[in-house]
């Protein structure tokens, strides 16, 4: 999460506080990036310096302080708003580590441990859901944000869905299991 | 008491090597008031489980008790009474009669239950209404889009005094919006103290209920603990 640019996205609307950036940031997330009062006012410094955002009275401090975007600053939010965050490269994700350990060990029933995670995420996902229910009819920027997070959680379990097919299959078909053909294997090598 | 309740429910179908296990012993209760969801791969048993306990299939063995009266010692007549006034059931291929209208198609049971004509066909625009579907009244079920005719599938099943609505992959057509829809209407029926049961593959669908089941092999293999509340996600060490 880039406070600095949505510190900028802010300041777009019209000069502001330090201390309306502060509950507007935690607003407009839906609340669920609180923000403490210094990460606001060194974020701030730091644009400041380089010259994105622009203070007028130079003397007061903090809270008072009045910002506002330079053209410089207005540039930099429009290029980062459409610039694609990094996905290219798959995050070391330790839920994929947990299931290829469990199925090289023996006498580890992998579709159990499967079924342990899937469970817990459909746990988490309920309570995201239930925020739904209750608050998001009301509050965009929390609707928004639990859906990502329920979009997110239930491709985990897709995930888990798949990789239950595949051992079905493979408990089925013994011989087409085994280690994995050369070229995957030097890929994966690649990421270690 | 349970309003649907399952006893140690088994089905084999075919004979032989063509022997299929579909459901083992699976026990399931559900209160009125309460959404459960069923999830599972293709296969598990999901339908399976679902039509036995609207009584359009009997199990091998076991025992459906829905309101407490066992399924096993009903008449043809009464089991055919329960499904037209008391059970709303959601197709997985939404089973629309092509001759009818949408109107018609959602009105029909109450109408086959004794409802007024004129009754019947207010109930049915006011739950078409409610799905965003009173300017399809009119139309045909191959005037349809499949997502729409998924809705009038749904409407159908909850039109009347439904104390327990069956849905077999509600969303299996629509977009998120919409299965977000179809689920928030569940959940109100439930509210007014249906008990319903949503068989999905899909995650996001089946956390809307207050509880999942999983199904694996016809085998109930594990289920969720009701969550603990959902401020837990606001406080800050969820922070990124
Ligand atoms: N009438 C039937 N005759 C023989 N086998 C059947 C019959 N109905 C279902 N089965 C078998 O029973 C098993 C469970 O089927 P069921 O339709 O309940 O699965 P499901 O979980 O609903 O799958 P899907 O997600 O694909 O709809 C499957 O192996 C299926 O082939
Ligand atoms: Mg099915």
């Amino acid at each position: 999460m880039s406070v600095r640019h949505a510190l900028l996205g802010l300041l777009s609307e019209g000069p502001k506080y330090g201390h309306q950036l502060r509950q507007e940031f935690e607003a407009r997330t839906g609340e669920v990036w609180p923000l403490n009062v210094g990460q606001v006012y060194t974020t701030l410094q730091r644009l400041e310096r380089d010259g994105l955002v622009a203070s007028d009275d130079a003397e007061a401090e903090g809270p008072q302080k009045d910002f506002r975007i330079t053209a410089q600053g207005q540039e930099e939010l429009d290029r980062w708003l459409r610039t694609p965050p990094d996905l290219t490269s798959p995050p070391r994700d330790e839920l994929v580590i947990k299931v290829l350990v469990a199925v090289q060990l023996p006498g580890v029933d992998v579709r159990e441990v499967l079924q342990v995670h899937r469970r817990y995420l459909v746990e988490l996902m309920q309570q995201w859901t239930r925020l739904k229910e209750d608050e998001a009819e009301f509050d965009l920027a929390l609707a928004l944000v639990v859906d990502a997070e329920l979009f997110r959680l239930d491709s985990v379990i897709r995930w888990l869905d798949a990789a239950d097919g595949r051992l079905k299959r493979a408990d089925a078909e013994p011989a087409a299991a085994g280690a994995p053909p050369p070229v995957l294997r030097r890929r994966l090598a690649v990421r270690r | 008491m349970s309003f649907l309740e399952l006893r140690d429910v088994s089905r084999v179908y075919g004979e032989g090597a063509n022997e299929v296990h579909a459901l083992q012993n699976v026990n399931l209760a559900v209160e009125r008031g309460s959404l459960v969801a069923v999830m599972g791969p293709s296969g598990s048993g999901k339908s399976t489980l679902l039509t036995i306990a609207g009584s359009l299939e009997e199990p091998t063995s076991g025992e459906v008790l829905i309101d407490g009266r066992s399924l096993s010692n009903m008449s043809h007549n009464d089991k055919a009474r329960l499904r037209r006034r008391t059970v709303g059931y959601v197709f997985q291929d939404f089973n629309l009669l092509a001759g009818l209208t949408a109107a018609e198609n959602v009105s029909l049971p109450l109408e086959l239950d004794g409802t007024g004509a004129r009754k019947a066909r207010d109930a049915a625009m006011a739950v078409l209404d409610e799905l965003g579907l009173v300017d399809r009244a009119g139309h045909y079920p191959d005037q349809l889009s499949g997502g729409e005719r998924q809705r009038v599938a749904i409407a159908r099943a909850i039109v009347g005094e439904r104390h327990l609505v069956l849905a077999d992959e509600p969303s299996g057509a629509l977009d998120s919006a919409n299965g977000e829809a179809v689920m928030r209407m569940l959940l109100t029926a439930c509210k007014g103290g249906v008990a319903a049961v949503v068989v999905t593959h899909d995650a996001q669908l089946a956390s809307w209920a207050e509880r999942v089941v999983f199904l694996r092999d016809g085998r109930v293999v594990d289920q969720t603990v009701p969550p603990p509340s959902p401020e837990s996600l606001l406080e800050p060490s969820v922070q990124p």
